[in-house]
């Protein structure tokens, strides 16, 4: 009988890890806890850092699930057995699924903003999550993004639950900064005569292309970046914002009004992944993403023979990254099968 | 603003008040800034809640001023505040309420201190007996004053003859709570509902019928503290931070502000009066200030005592427009006459903050 | 107005809202690569005045973008227009330009 794998989640990781291994004949399961594929590409417009629609993405994934793949939606996984080298995953149904390899690609949350109750996500109007900024985008094309909001004054706000002790995750979610880059540069295009500022830290511009986009933000777009991170938001009696931060290169508090508040959410381990690696006994780092055998040679195997980890499950990446990762780890996986 | 969004917060922070059987100690200075104030909290526990309320007359300061500017050391505090414990004790009680915010937090922080690091109580205990010869047991619950009014919001809200409720306009009367910097600050569980979004005043407010200012310097210090107040230069920094507030919270149009701490309201009321004098500005309406209430100036206020007998004449902003808004009679001609009606004088009228009567 | 032995302290919080940013439009739109500056640092450090003088060419710049003019004019007096600044800047911003036009705004708006 052949070996099989079973993938767990259906995102950029799962998908592209499914598509390659089937690509060189071996039967994949892929469960996926929603209804449609995709994860989180779901959600985003245009990726950086060429600003291209990331639809485009989607399909090039869809591309490859062909008959090799058994697609298990809306599907959840109550345990996970190991007997010598085989797994045995008892589904939510009823249901039982085997297989001699494992694929943990069930991906990360993004940080619930309303632990940072200080910048007002909840509370006040008009504080939205850069998440919610690129689902506006991407569904609402024609739409005023300032409907009901007097000035055109935007903030946004880097590092929102991530290098925050506060917040629990003193680790980088690397891919925020670009996002905001992006996002003011498109919200500049919808509105030229608004004004933009962000307020950061630090500015992770460190991949190809990410440095010029910040230049091109602020030479041709005219996008201001305001050294600060900010200590509250609070509201004005017109329900516009105030923002309070320390403009750290002069040296000087400054507080300033702004009309809507974008914050740039970071990544957290989604509570799946957590699950999964508690049931298999799977290695966490001190940031409870997961480990793999070795962070330098190993990259997508785990201590445990035949369990294998694609995409985010083990630190926040981008889409190119993870799509490059998962192909990774489906040549770990068919060179253990053999 | 989404206000379930706020009340998520301060639900995360609840604290155990007792009910009865309270142990009582005053404040420092309050008696000379708010004279109906502490003698109001025993009449409203004692008359209108029928609790047990007892003050050993014997006692001291907690030397919690002292220890903030740096005078006392702190283990002579703890050993100040260990003889307070003691007769607490030696009455009976386990209840410890305390009139003071400063004392509350020292309190607290003492008692944080002995759980931490033992030896420190140790020590302690023996350096009271050879000092007094006195024992003690540490209480059951320590609470704030505000915090009991705040338990008891509700009784006094049904006992009330009064609401905060503009009368002309039929308007919740727009209040701004100031919390003590000492009460939730340095220990936010120790404060109802922490040190973001402390809600025991705002408890108060909302069940007699007012309504809550959010301003962004709402969280802001009025600038007590203590050291820099104490040095006469020094206070233009206090005066700044009371000023920070009052320019923030004008656009508001507060109809008064209320505090639960000593120094808070003595600060928030005087510094109008400086301010009008250096500056020639004033905050409110009509050039007559913005009020400012403790605690248990409303509470009396609410359940329709008479604002003489709670001291509001003493107040440098006028406390009338306030009275007149919620509907409270009062009579102006005994506004500066003593108990048995005599003729204590009248104050000298400030250039700009106005009274609310020329010729009273 | 009566003194009582101490002054109200000015707060120095930059009100961004309130601060006159005309003389920033002027020298913006003028010198556009002013909006490059990333805040390094390097004219600052190179600067010649900076090291006996308290002219801190990277500071005082980002303060007219936000608007805060209060020491502009003695500060920027102290600089010789060396150009050692736009030598060594990163993003090619033309500082001497923006200096001459600080000064042509200051002397217009009278300050």
């Amino acid at each position: 009988m052949s070996k099989t794998a079973i993938i767990i989640g259906g995102g950029a990781a799962g998908m592209e890890t499914a598509s390659q291994l089937a690509r060189l004949g071996i039967e994949v399961d892929l469960i996926e806890k929603q209804s449609r594929l995709g994860g989180h590409l779901n959600s985003w417009d245009r990726l950086f850092p060429n600003r291209r629609d990331s639809k485009e993405v989607s399909e090039y994934l869809e591309l490859g699930m062909n008959d090799g793949i058994s697609l298990h939606m809306n599907t959840e996984i109550d345990d996970i057995r190991m007997a010598g080298e085989r797994f045995t995953l008892a589904l939510r149904d009823g249901n039982e699924l085997y297989s001699d390899a494992l694929v943990i690609a069930t991906g990360y949350e993004v940080f619930d903003a309303r632990k940072k109750e200080e910048y007002g996500y909840g509370i006040y109007d008009n504080v939205i999550t850069s998440v919610e900024l690129e689902e506006f985008f991407r569904n609402n094309k024609q739409k005023n993004l300032f409907e009901g909001i007097q000035s055109k004054r935007v903030g946004i706000v880097h590092c929102v639950g991530s290098r925050d002790e506060k917040a629990g995750n003193l680790y980088c979610s690397k891919l925020c900064c670009v996002t905001g880059v992006k996002q003011a540069i498109e919200i500049k295009e919808l509105m030229p005569d608004a004004e933009i500022f962000c307020f950061y830290m630090d500015l992770r511009m460190f991949d190809r292309h990410f440095e010029e986009m910040y230049y091109e933000a602020q030479e041709k777009w005219g996008i201001q970046f305001i050294r600060g991170r900010l200590s509250e938001a609070s509201e004005n009696p017109d329900h516009t914002l105030l923002v309070k931060l320390e403009d750290t290169l002069t040296g000087l508090p400054l507080k300033m009004k702004i009309d809507l508040l974008i914050l740039l959410v970071g990544f957290v381990p989604s509570p799946e992944t957590q699950r999964l690696a508690a049931m298999l006994g799977l290695k966490e780092g001190d940031d409870r993403f997961l480990c793999a055998a070795d962070e330098h040679t190993s990259t997508n195997s785990t201590a445990i023979p035949g369990v294998f980890l694609a995409g985010t499950v083990k630190g926040p990446a981008g889409i190119a990254n993870t799509i490059t990762d998962a192909r990774s780890t489906a040549l770990q996986v068919a060179a253990y099968l053999k | 603003m989404k206000v379930e969004g706020k009340q998520r917060i301060w639900m995360d922070y609840q604290k155990e008040i007792a009910e009865d059987h309270f142990f009582y100690v005053r404040s420092c200075v309050r008696q000379n800034f708010f004279p109906g104030s502490e003698k109001t909290f025993l009449r409203i526990l004692k008359s209108e809640l029928q609790k047990d309320i007892y003050e050993n007359p014997s006692h001291t300061t907690c030397s919690g001023i002292g220890y903030h500017t740096d005078i006392v050391p702190f283990e002579t505090a703890m050993t100040m505040v260990a003889r307070q414990f003691a007769l607490m004790t030696e009455a009976g009680y386990e209840n410890f309420t305390t009139s003071c915010i400063t004392s509350f937090g020292l309190y607290s922080e003492v008692l944080e201190t002995w759980h931490h690091f033992p030896e420190t109580e140790e020590k302690t205990r023996e350096f009271l007996l050879r000092a007094t010869g006195r024992e003690f047991k540490k209480p059951n619950n320590v609470s704030h004053a505000s915090d009991i009014i705040f338990r008891f919001r509700k009784e006094i809200r049904d006992k009330g003859k009064y609401k905060l409720v503009n009368q002309h306009t039929g308007q919740p009367l727009r209040v701004v709570e100031h919390i003590g910097c000492h009460y939730s600050k340095m220990f936010p569980s120790k404060g109802i509902g922490g040190a973001e979004y402390p809600y025991v005043l705002i408890g108060m407010i909302e069940d007699w019928g007012g309504e809550v200012i959010d301003y962004p310097e709402r969280r802001h210090c009025c600038g007590f503290g203590f050291r820099q107040y104490l040095i006469q230069a020094n206070r233009g920094f206090s005066i700044s931070c009371s000023k920070k507030k009052f320019d923030s919270m004008e656009p508001y149009k507060p109809d008064m502000i209320l505090t639960n701490c000593p120094g808070c309201p003595m600060f928030l009321d005087r510094w109008q009066y400086a301010i009008s004098e250096m500056e020639g500005k004033t905050y409110g309406e009509n050039g007559h200030g913005i009020p400012v209430l403790t605690y248990e100036e409303l509470a009396g206020l609410v359940l329709g005592y008479n604002p003489w007998d709670l001291g509001l004449q003493v107040h440098q902003v006028p406390v009338e427009p306030l009275l007149d808004k919620i509907g409270i009679p009062y009579d102006p001609e005994m506004k500066f006459k003593g108990a048995d009606g005599q003729d204590l004088g009248k104050p000298e009228s400030p250039s700009f903050l106005k009274f609310y009567f020329e010729n009273v | 107005m009566k003194s009582f032995g101490y002054t109200i302290s000015e707060d120095r919080q930059i009100d961004f809202d309130a601060n006159d940013r005309n003389m920033t439009g002027f020298i913006n739109s003028i010198e556009p690569s002013i909006r490059l500056c990333l805040g390094c640092g390097s004219c600052t450090a190179t600067c010649s005045a900076g090291h006996f003088t308290d002219l801190n060419i990277r500071r005082i710049h980002t303060l007219v973008q936000r608007g805060e003019l209060q020491h502009l004019k003695k500060e920027i007096m102290k600089c010789m227009l060396c150009g050692k600044c736009q030598l060594v800047c990163p993003r090619g911003v033309n500082l001497r330009n923006l200096i001459l036009l600080i000064h042509s705004a200051l002397e217009k708006s009278g300050l």
